[in-house]
């Protein structure tokens, strides 16, 4: 907090003294509860380096209106300092040539060091530094309602067939086993957790990081099909379309006891002032204890023709990787920093163990990246599995066996 | 206004071209020119942004392959006949029971009208809360004690395109409505009484009389209501969002998530030629058979 006050007097006196403050304009899709405290934090760290912040808020859970508003600013040669795009998402932007390089920021800083090679990868393009990573999500969470639990008499399961025991026990006690949201990138992000915990790491790498035809329509993904579709009769009839934190909310309302979502959702409980561990717990889905499906929110530099602007997006991108703001944002986010460096003692238990799997998963091979976030595949493949996924779960004639030759199919767009 | 003058021809001459050039130019640019940069990409290997590189019929052989399209042509199919169908019979239907002089005609007929004051998204959003299982009309019937109604159009897979069709009918018969009600009012009296003399019953008048002097209303109706139809959006997006799933897609929808939130830019635009090929089915005949006649008349 000192630190922030110190910074925040620099910052006003530095305002004072430059004429003209290098606007940064900046466009992400942070914009419910736990999300939009997090982006408040870095327009306010920026502002203490002297910069006007712009802010560029697009709303729309997965990104995407925040992609189609940037895909105008580019065409028309415009674009933002810096925007929120992230996993194979930056080569694809990098291959239309419009990425500025941060290379100088990284090397002075040191950034190989500090970040993981899964993760550094990612943030360059042809070898050098286009984006700087913010934080890692784990995204195979169970979010569980403890107190619902207690009152049907069910634990927290750990593997599928205790989850169904625990989900048939809710029901007979007249709670809803699960919140959710029927969005398709929601459909296929509980999915994605179904494949990883019925089919274990090494299936999960080659059916959606390799996308192996064989894999894709192999008897494994129809076991993991039909483990998803045994989920529906647990969920509600109007979760068709609702938002992710709606369903979150739920949990936290005590209507709804489990969600399967990414550790965003935490942002949600906090928020509503619960605490972990007490009013909510966190586990991984059942099976994937010892993995980890990793979705980094990242930062991706655009190149600029004005040197003040860039001089602003040299100091954002050294904002966004200095430890003050990767602590005070994923403490606000509920993921952990991208830096390994860092001391987790702020965190809370959900957090602390999310960076203990992080890197013991790194060691042993189960951090696995996760396609319903666009971390493995290109946007085209993943919106066709996305349909697959989406049309098997909404459509309750299709048999497990079409829908994994449907997924298969999808897996060859290109 | 007989004794020429020759500022004044000079004026009469050029003043309409130079008033008028401005609004050409922009068509001819913003319409016409986007229609061929479009058509241009459809051939094109187009990923995130435009790139021109010649590529064939790539994109249609992906797009017909494409089972997604297929799903929203074939939803096309559905809202555009009962939508055009269902809005014809509706707004003819209230024109004529509004054409038998009723008491407070106006009040009503505001009233039938009001919706078109709507946009599609306010239609849209307004449908989605009262046809939600859990919110609107079915809750309202469990409430009231009818624990057996079920109406699940919206999450069903197989019916939500239906859905779409019933706000757009809430939207747009009062217009239809409008039109014809204009152009009943039109009709000359003394033909009707002539045909009253003949002893003709009123359902006769109206089905062999009336409606066949009403054809010019028909057609711009028509016109109206199919484009309408193609290009919705709007209340696809508010209402369903395309879903559950992709089961209420439109060509529209479709186009807007492959151009947009997929990066393949060139599906889309090749969609979006599909798109405008069925519009072009349509408007061009039509447009053949009015400036032929103009060239008569």
């Amino acid at each position: 907090m000192r630190n922030l006050k110190l910074g925040l007097m620099a910052g006003s006196m530095a305002l004072a003294f430059s004429a003209q403050a290098a606007e940064v304009e900046v466009l992400h899709y942070w914009t419910s509860g736990g999300e939009a405290k997090a982006a408040a934090e870095l327009k306010k760290m920026m502002e203490g380096k002297g910069n006007k912040w712009k802010d560029f808020a697009v709303a729309g859970g997965g990104g995407e209106n925040a992609m189609t508003a940037l895909k105008t600013r580019v065409v028309s040669g415009n674009p933002p300092a810096a925007a929120q795009i992230k996993g194979p998402s930056i080569q694809e932007w990098g291959d239309e040539g419009v990425l500025g390089s941060i290379d100088a920021v990284a090397k002075k800083e040191g950034w190989d060091k500090v970040l993981p090679p899964v993760v550094s990868n990612v943030m360059k393009y042809k070898g050098q530094y286009v984006a700087a990573p913010v934080n890692v999500h784990r995204v195979n969470w169970l979010w569980v309602n403890p107190e619902l639990l207690k009152k049907a008499n069910a634990k927290v399961p750990s593997t599928w067939d205790e989850f169904f025991v625990t989900a048939a026990a809710l029901q007979k006690a007249g709670i809803q086993p699960l919140a959710y949201g029927g969005q398709p990138w929601q459909d296929s992000t509980v999915f994605e957790s179904v494949a990883l915990g019925v089919g274990g790491v090494d299936f999960y790498k080659k059916a959606f990081v390799q996308l192996d035809p064989a894999t894709m329509s192999g008897p494994t993904m129809v076991k993991v099909l039909e483990t998803y579709k045994k989920l529906k009769p647990f969920t509600d009839k109007n979760a068709a379309g609702r938002e992710w934190n709606l369903a979150t909310s739920m949990v936290i309302n005590g209507k709804a006891a489990m969600q399967f979502m990414g550790d965003w959702a935490k942002g949600e409980f906090l928020a509503a002032g619960k605490v972990p561990g007490k009013d909510f717990l966190c586990v991984a889905a059942p099976g994937t204890a010892n993995a980890f499906t990793f979705n980094i929110d990242s930062f991706a530099m655009f190149k600029l023709k004005d040197a003040a602007a860039m001089k602003g997006q040299n100091d954002l991108a050294s904002t966004l990787m200095s430890p003050a703001f990767q602590e005070v944002f994923n403490l606000n986010k509920g993921s952990i920093p991208a830096r390994t460096d860092l001391k987790m003692d702020k965190f809370d238990e959900c957090g602390k163990k999310s960076a203990v799997d992080f890197k013991a998963t790194a060691a042993k091979g189960g951090l696995v990246p996760s396609w319903a976030h666009g971390m493995a595949m290109k946007s085209a493949t993943q919106g066709a599995v996305y349909d697959a996924v989406t049309q098997f779960w909404n459509d309750d004639k299709m048999s497990a066996k079409d829908a994994a030759a449907k997924l298969a199919a999808a897996a060859k767009t290109k | 206004m007989s004794t020429p003058n020759a500022h004044y021809g000079f004026a009469e001459r050029w003043l309409p071209r130079l008033v008028l050039a401005p609004s050409f130019l922009l068509t001819l640019v913003f319409l016409y020119g986007f229609i061929a940069w479009n058509g241009y990409l459809s051939f094109t290997n187009s990923r995130l942004l435009p790139n021109y590189e010649w590529a064939g019929l790539v994109q249609y052989a992906t797009l017909f392959e494409n089972e997604r399209w297929w799903v929203a042509v074939r939803n096309l199919g559905i809202f555009a006949v009962l939508f055009i169908g269902g809005a014809m019979a509706i707004g003819i239907t209230l024109a004529i029971l509004l054409d038998q002089k009723v008491r407070g005609e106006g009040a009503i007929r505001t009233l039938y009208l009001y919706p078109m004051a709507l946009s599609f998204v306010v239609t849209g959003t307004a449908w989605k809360w009262m046809l939600n299982p859990g919110l609107g009309l079915e809750k309202l019937m469990h409430d009231w004690g009818f624990t057996s109604f079920t109406f699940d159009w919206l999450v069903n897979s197989e019916m939500s395109i239906y859905t779409v069709v019933i706000a757009g009918l809430w939207q747009s018969s009062g217009f239809v409505m409008a039109l014809f009600l204009a152009g009943l009012r039109g009709v000359d009296d003394s033909i009707i009484k002539a045909a009253q003399i003949d002893g003709a019953t009123l359902p006769r008048i109206y089905w062999k009389i009336i409606l066949p002097a009403l054809r010019p209303v028909v057609f711009s109706t028509l016109m109206i209501l199919s484009h309408i139809a193609i290009k919705s959006f709007d209340l696809v997006m508010a209402l369903t969002g395309g879903g559950p799933g992709f089961s209420s897609d439109l060509p529209a929808t479709y186009m807007y998530s492959m151009a947009f939130t997929r990066g393949q830019t060139g599906l889309g635009a090749a969609s979006a030629m599909m798109m405008l090929a069925t519009v072009a089915a349509i408007v061009v005949p039509y447009l053949y058979s009015e400036l032929r006649k103009d060239s008569h008349g």
